[in-house]
């Protein structure tokens, strides 16, 4: 019994390493055949993106896990809103709320909160992201709305609202650049390695870790996680069992997939940015939806995508920088192997099978 | 007063254009029982298509230099093509539908932006395409107040006028019609019936993906005059939201693009107006406003037994968004379409 976890662990945490190889040969591969085809010299483009994403000790923490780090956050929340049957498009709007509300509790409370000043702005940052999920939520459940339309409006909505903010309320007090002023000291996640010099990453990486163990452990081995899995795997067979309040526990998983999202954002606004900006997303909440279809859904296998899609950002503006080759290069790649995993039936038994249509899609009501 | 209402029309009208077009297509596309996510990638493929087409280099001339006729023509193939993919992967395969969408849009995202980069530039100066100007129809755009807003339009307006009452004759009024909007009800009848689904759907796929390349033609060649990466915003999404509204009817999704036309246009008229107002909040408001109208447009709210208000969608095809059964590439009743009872296929996941 005690040997068949082992074993379990073991093939957890091997498989997903695994897979990454084979993930990162398949996209070199790829990448190369897109570059030739586009006449860029394919060597000098690749080195750069090697160098620019793992070479180095400087790349992998400094560009690679800065990066993975809200992917990984963001990759989970797309993750628990699927697992759930929720089609949440919306990591990206949630983040940035999630990164605005992070900036203004940091700004506002961090004299009054001291040294609990960067758990206020995480708290905040994660309630905004669950807060702007909720809108999404209540449009489903009450009006039958489908997330996919409403989440991505949702997306538009936030960027406009992050553009005003940061034009008007919250801009820094000369008024010059669209942007707030820095946070305080205390707001700040600490570096993960002061000891290395240049090293940026925060603890903001431990955050994201956790966060996926700790989904990891509820989805498994919780009633919780059960009914979570249940609602999203047959909501019908969960409805006419009688145990599962479909609409709740989808609502609920909705909610904390945005306040992962929220929770995202203020990471990065108290690890890495220390203000906000209105670009603060490099997309992050779109690339967190192959994040989290790559690792089929496993919230482990997210912590291993999401480096891999960390690196693959950072070594690309490296390759566009040292290549000239255009860095939303990465975009065709990400579509390119969801496409390729759809095609050879990757999903089948995860999300691929989920064909029987909800009632929110097809109007069969309970 | 009424100069500025005239010029508030005019540009409903012209704003309004693309996504109806889209939204045209995304209803017969729908009432197949496919929903194409990926609309709004289809849309920015065709805004691209049309750049290629479109676009005349300076100094330039002879067969490389566009027009807006060959900007509209490979606008519309660039559409067919990136509709075409979606459908190998979500009909052919039978792959889910929303992530098949998902990452056409990714795809389309990144593919026309480093297009762009690498084959005009990494920016800077915008590039101007040969524009499709204004045809005012003499007499009728003397009319007060609408003259000038429905006819002095571009020449794909008038398409669309012409294309609405098509498409619904088409819908409601020939076999062809009629084995569509059974595919989108009950595939398995369809089957029973002597139709090919799997057929059915693909073409639908490609109609749709015709007036999506189409509808971002018009937003480069009749609107912008320029492209520029991501540059459909989410027209694609609104597009969608429009089908819905319209309940999935050719001419209320021409209606309802009509309304967002003009929720875009207001922008205009609040600057004509003089209205201080934050310059985000005018750009948001189709946003709001989608999600405002599917909140009110799009279900019909009913009360569950147990007390609890739920939503029931109104007017949807009943096979929206499910894979034809059987899979595989079969398509022929005798082969596996009938070996399933219903759509549904069981659920053994986790």
């Amino acid at each position: 019994m005690r040997s068949d976890r082992a074993a379990a662990a073991a093939g957890a945490i091997v498989l997903p390493l695994l897979a990454l190889l084979l993930l990162a040969a398949v996209v070199a591969a790829l990448l190369a055949a897109l570059l030739r085809l586009a006449g860029y010299d394919a060597a000098t483009a690749l080195g750069a993106l090697w160098t620019g994403s793992v070479g180095s000790t400087y790349a992998l923490t400094s560009a690679t896990l800065v990066r993975a780090t809200p992917l990984v956050l963001a990759g989970l929340a797309v993750a628990l809103a699927f697992r759930a049957g929720v089609w949440n498009i919306g990591a990206e709007g949630q983040l940035m709320m999630g990164a605005a509300a992070a900036a203004a509790a940091a700004l506002a409370w961090a004299p009054a909160l001291g040294h609990l000043a960067w758990l206020a702005a995480l708290a905040a940052g994660a309630g905004a992201g669950a807060l702007w999920a909720g809108i999404a939520a209540v449009l489903r459940r009450r009006f039958g709305v489908l997330e996919v339309i409403s989440t991505i409006m949702l997306n538009f909505l936030a960027l406009h609202a992050l553009s005003y903010l940061v034009r008007g309320p919250l801009q820094e007090p000369f008024r010059i650049n669209p942007q707030t002023s820095s946070i305080a000291q205390v707001a700040r996640l600490p570096r993960l390695l002061p000891w290395i010099p240049g090293a940026r990453v925060s603890w903001g990486w431990v955050i994201a870790v956790a966060a996926a163990v700790a989904l990891w452990w509820t989805m498994r081995a919780t009633a919780a996680g059960f009914r979570v899995r249940l609602a999203g795997a047959n909501p019908s067979a969960a409805r006419v069992s009688g145990r599962v309040d479909v609409d709740r526990v989808t609502t609920r998983a909705f909610l904390a997939s945005g306040a992962l999202a929220g929770l995202a954002g203020a990471v990065e606004v108290t690890g890495v940015t220390y203000a906000l900006y209105e670009n603060i997303s490099p997309g992050y909440g779109y690339t967190a939806i192959a994040v989290a279809l790559l690792a089929r859904l496993d919230f482990l296998g997210i912590v291993a995508t999401g480096i891999f899609f960390g690196a693959l950002e950072s070594g690309a503006l490296a390759m566009q920088r040292d290549a000239g080759v255009p860095a939303v290069i990465v975009s065709v790649i990400e579509a390119g192997l969801i496409l390729l995993a759809l095609a050879a039936g990757l999903w089948r038994g995860s999300v691929g099978i989920r064909r029987v249509a909800s009632p929110v899609i097809a109007g069969g009501g309970p | 007063m009424s100069a500025e209402v005239g010029a508030f029309l005019e540009a409903a009208v012209r704003t309004a254009t693309p996504l109806a077009l889209a939204a045209v297509g995304e209803t017969v596309v729908e009432r197949s029982g496919v929903i194409n996510i990926g609309l709004e990638g289809v849309i920015l493929a065709g805004a691209f298509g049309a750049l290629l087409g479109g676009f005349a280099p300076p100094g330039a001339a002879g067969a490389w230099s566009g027009s807006a006729a060959l900007g509209f023509a490979t606008a519309t193939a660039c559409g067919v093509g990136t509709a075409a993919l979606f459908a190998f992967v979500a009909v052919r395969l039978g792959a889910d539908q929303i992530i098949t969408g998902t990452a056409i849009n990714l795809l389309a995202l990144g593919a026309t932006g480093a297009l762009y980069r690498s084959l005009y530039g990494a920016g800077g100066a915008a590039l101007s395409v040969a524009t499709a100007g204004p045809v005012v129809i003499p007499g009728l755009s003397t009319l007060p107040l609408v003259g000038r807003a429905l006819f002095a339009q571009p020449v794909v307006t008038y398409l669309l006028y012409a294309l609405v009452p098509a498409v619904w004759w088409w819908m409601y009024r020939t076999h062809a019609g009629l084995a569509l909007r059974a595919v989108g009800e009950s595939p398995e009848a369809a089957i029973v019936a002597g139709i090919l689904p799997r057929r059915v759907r693909w073409r639908a796929v490609l109609v749709g993906g015709a007036l999506g390349g189409l509808s971002g033609g018009a937003l480069v060649l009749a609107q912008a005059g320029t492209f520029a990466e991501g540059m459909s915003a989410g027209r694609g999404f609104i597009a969608i939201a429009i089908v819905v509204l319209g309940r999935w009817h050719p001419v209320g999704s021409a209606l309802a693009a009509l309304l967002f036309g003009a929720a875009s246009a207001l922008q205009f008229l609040f600057q004509a107006m003089g209205w201080a107002v934050p310059y985000q909040l005018p750009l948001a408001l189709p946003y709001l406003l989608t999600l405002a109208a599917l909140a009110v447009g799009a279900s019909v709210p009913t009360r569950r037994d147990d007390g609890r208000r739920i939503a029931r969608r109104a007017g949807a095809p009943a096979a929206l968004g499910t894979a034809l059964p059987g899979g595989g590439w079969g398509n022929a009743p005798g082969r596996r379409g009938l070996s399933h009872r219903t759509t549904t296929r069981p659920a053994d996941a986790p």
